[in-house]
């Protein structure tokens, strides 16, 4: 049974330009899903709509057989609980210590009081620091994360996507940001996520190179429709092509 | 991904009864903290310290709801014209433009004093102690200082509002000078050129628009001093007709009227500083 | 820039002038200002200020009282400054375009914060003293109503530059709109809020002058009281403390600002 199913989805934000026209996919539990395309083809917004950080305005996104699209404010808190999501910019508060930006990872779990208080039980914190250590910045802690590199803090937001136990990680545009070195750490690491915590992943990226040495399935986003959907080794130039338009040249090599 | 067995209890701090601490302690957090602290504790004493002469809470409050209904929903005018009113506003309005433009001419030159960048640095610091000497003392106080050698009236109100013109404008000039490129001045000086000659040619083109923002910005200050310098110092002007309206007559309606006089006035001065705000300093800065 | 340009800023700058010029005399007119007389009044006022505003020994007796005068000014304007805080904050999250709950709180919020700052603190006091009669309270309900209208703007201006990512991130993980306004938007912006609470203390203690010459409170009243006495060495004293006053405070305040900022 697929874990995310994507039904005849479109989001416009005004009437002529649409974002997305009619998209249909589906996920498989512990897949590596990678969805690739030109800035601007809809990526961003494609990912948004599963967790509904953005509104849907036609179709259905269907999460572990619920409809996304229809929950209510209390069950789509139980869907983003589920669902961890890692961004370009890391999106991290500046000015709080590591370790608090990792546990914001468990307000799903929390009720107000609880939150704004700040109180997280010690397993919660154990558990947060052996996810730094895992990704090996267990002595950054307790440094404000905005004294970090960007690779260091886009391990910090790994950590606060995987503190939520999520069934799902959505990641959009994680290297897009950093340098080479950096960009390699952070995709081992989330390809080690899928394959040793068995974690679906779903990575939008728009360099084609590194989709296809991490990514098992590829999907092709152009002015918002899917123009490939298959395994990453079935992509070739003509398809990129199609996908990147003809001044792919440049944008592939990058 | 790294095989994690056992946490390297060295790098978690715990705090006294062996919870694990979250917050890092720094220096920032804890003046943070400590000023919030401060500031409640002085809050909680202040009300203690208060003087509660006449004060019956039940009363003020009814008493208080029933003026501000008054004065707000049935405005009116009683002891002068509507065409008095204008020119009272006009007085105010005038009051605040002379303590403006005197001021800005002034500011003008200390500030080239006061930039770093344009100046030396004992003559820089002498008018910023200076100006911030200037700037503790209240402005009513130099009004009615003032008054005292140039009697009450507009003389002394504009003499006395000019010195928080001043320093005001001192501060923002300078700041606008000194961000000047320091590539413009230098190439000016590599020409031979006079200490006016980079001014003139140098600074002054590339800060005007700045200059004339802050001197509006502080023009938009300078109405609602001189509402109060009308009110506490009697130097006339719509304030000084609302000080009669609320301690003389007594007279609800007019001070309803007069405020919302004032407050019209007041809100499409910060409606046309705003915009300047927006179009040439894209980012807040402290006043 | 070509020559046709700058010919038409030429003009530009002269009309500017120009303009000026007349709004300065008409303003000299509608007030009758007179500018010669005020200029000889400068040397006057300062030979003045400095052969009669001394600190005599007499005067310094007074100093306790005076103390305890401006201590009742300063907490009032510490107090006013804190209270006024609260309750801006609460309005700054509502008007702020990255934090507001719907449209028409929003427009309430900036309605009230509006209201409050522009009618002058004055006609606040007033209004005000109408119905409190001359003690502490009108005095600090008058700072107050002005304050929370300036720090509900200058709030919603640094509640604005919060990273809008941070709180998307928290959306993201099923945090509730409380924990993304306590963990996220409040933790960015808190510096800069108390940075806005420091420069209001210091105004508020200028104004809170202005206002106990009207309530009857304060130091304000004080100066009030001997200014119309005549007795200007204790107007000096007074002055003098005032100004000593808001120095300290003013440097206590960048010493904090330049650490947390």
């Amino acid at each position: 049974m697929s874990l995310l199913k994507v039904e005849g989805l479109s989001k416009f934000y005004d009437r002529e330009t649409k974002v997305l026209k009619d998209v249909n996919f589906e996920v498989k539990a512990g897949e590596f899903l990678s969805i690739i395309g030109p800035s601007g083809a809809g990526k961003s917004t494609l990912l948004r709509c599963m967790n509904r950080l953005v509104e849907i305005n036609e179709g259905k996104v269907i999460f572990n057989g619920l409809d996304v699209g229809a929950m209510k404010k209390k069950e789509l808190r139980k869907l983003r609980t589920n669902i961890g999501m890692i961004f370009q910019h890391y999106n991290l508060v500046p000015r709080l210590t590591v370790i608090e930006n990792v546990l914001h990872g468990r307000f799903g779990y929390k009720s107000t009081i609880q939150g704004v208080l700040g109180r997280f039980t010690e397993p919660e914190k154990e558990q947060a620091f052996f996810l730094l250590e895992k990704l090996g910045i267990s002595e950054h802690a307790y440094k404000r994360c905005d004294q970090l590199s960007g690779g260091q803090q886009q391990r910090v937001g790994i950590c606060r996507a995987l503190i939520q136990e999520p069934e799902l990680i959505l990641c959009d545009e994680p290297i897009a940001s950093l340098d080479p070195n950096s960009s390699k750490v952070i995709m081992d690491y989330l390809k080690s996520i899928s394959t040793e915590m068995g974690i679906t992943c779903i990575v939008n990226l728009h360099q084609v190179e590194v989709a296809k040495e991490y990514a098992s399935r590829i999907v092709g986003l152009k002015q918002g429709e899917i123009v490939f959907d298959g395994p990453s080794k079935l992509l070739y130039g003509e398809q990129i092509q199609n996908i990147y338009g003809m001044e792919s040249r440049e944008l592939i090599t990058v | 991904m790294e095989m994690v067995k056992e946490l390297n209890p060295a790098l978690i701090k715990r705090k006294r009864n062996g919870q694990i601490n979250i917050k890092s302690g720094n220096k920032i957090d804890a003046v943070v903290k400590w000023t919030i602290w401060i500031l409640t504790f002085l809050t909680v004493l202040a009300f203690f310290v208060f003087d509660y002469t006449g004060f019956q809470i039940e009363r003020a409050i009814t008493e208080t709801i029933h003026n501000i209904r008054v004065m707000f929903l049935e405005p009116g005018l009683s002891h002068f014209s509507w065409s008095e009113a204008v020119y009272q506003v006009g007085v105010t309005l005038g009051l605040g433009i002379l303590a403006t433009i005197f001021g800005a001419i002034i500011a003008f030159f200390l500030s080239l004093m006061a930039a770093e960048n344009l100046s030396k640095s004992w003559l820089s610091n002498t008018v910023r102690i200076v100006v911030a000497f200037i700037r503790a003392v209240p402005t009513v106080l130099w009004v009615l200082i003032f008054a005292i050698a140039a009697g009450l009236g507009s003389e002394a109100a504009v003499l006395g509002m000019l010195f928080h013109s001043v320093a005001y404008l001192v501060k923002a000039f300078s700041e606008s000078f000194e961000e000047v490129n320091p590539g413009i001045i230098e190439a000016l000086r590599a020409t031979g050129s006079s200490w006016w000659h980079i001014v003139v040619n140098g600074v002054l083109p590339s800060t005007f628009t700045y200059l004339l923002s802050w001197t509006f910005l502080r023009f938009e200050i300078n109405f609602s001093v001189a509402v109060a310098m009308g009110a506490a110092a009697g130097a006339g002007g719509i304030g000084f007709e609302l000080f009669m309206a609320s301690g003389f007559y007594f007279d609800l309606r007019e001070v309803g009227f007069i405020t919302y006089a004032i407050l019209v006035v007041a809100i499409v001065l910060e409606i046309i500083s705003t915009r300047l705000k927006e179009r040439y300093f894209p980012s807040s800065i402290n006043s | 820039m070509n020559a046709k340009q700058m010919r038409k800023n030429k003009w530009q700058t002269t009309i500017f002038f120009i303009l000026i010029i007349i709004v300065t005399y008409l303003s000299t007119a509608i007030t009758k200002f007179n500018f010669i007389d005020s200029i000889a009044t400068i040397p006057a006022a300062f030979s003045w200020i400095f052969s009669n505003l001394l600190i005599t020994e007499e005067s310094l007796e007074k100093l306790p009282q005076i103390l305890e005068k401006l201590g009742e000014t300063i907490f009032m304007s510490i107090a006013a400054t804190t209270l006024a805080a609260v309750v801006s904050l609460f309005l700054a999250i509502m008007g702020s375009k990255t934090t507001k709950v719907n449209q028409t709180f929003s427009v309430i919020a900036r309605f009230i914060a509006s209201f409050s700052r522009n009618i002058p603190v004055v006609a606040w006091s007033l209004i005000l003293l109408i119905s409190f009669g001359q003690n502490s309270i009108t005095g600090f309900l008058a700072l107050f109503v002005a304050t929370v209208g300036f720090l509900t703007r200058a709030f919603i201006e640094s509640v604005d530059e919060a990273n809008q990512s941070s709180v998307e991130a928290l959306t993201a993980t099923g945090a509730t709109y409380f924990h993304m306004i306590s963990k996220a938007v409040i933790p960015q912006s808190l510096p800069q809020m108390l940075s806005w609470i420091l420069f209001m203390i210091e105004t508020n203690i200028r104004s809170a002058t202005l206002v106990g010459i009207l309530t009857g409170t304060g130091i304000g009243y004080m100066f009030d009281l001997y200014y119309k006495n005549m007795n200007y060495n204790l107007v000096a004293l007074i002055t003098f403390t005032i100004i000593i006053a808001v120095i300290a405070i003013e440097l206590i305040s960048n010493r904090i600002r330049r650490v947390i900022l």
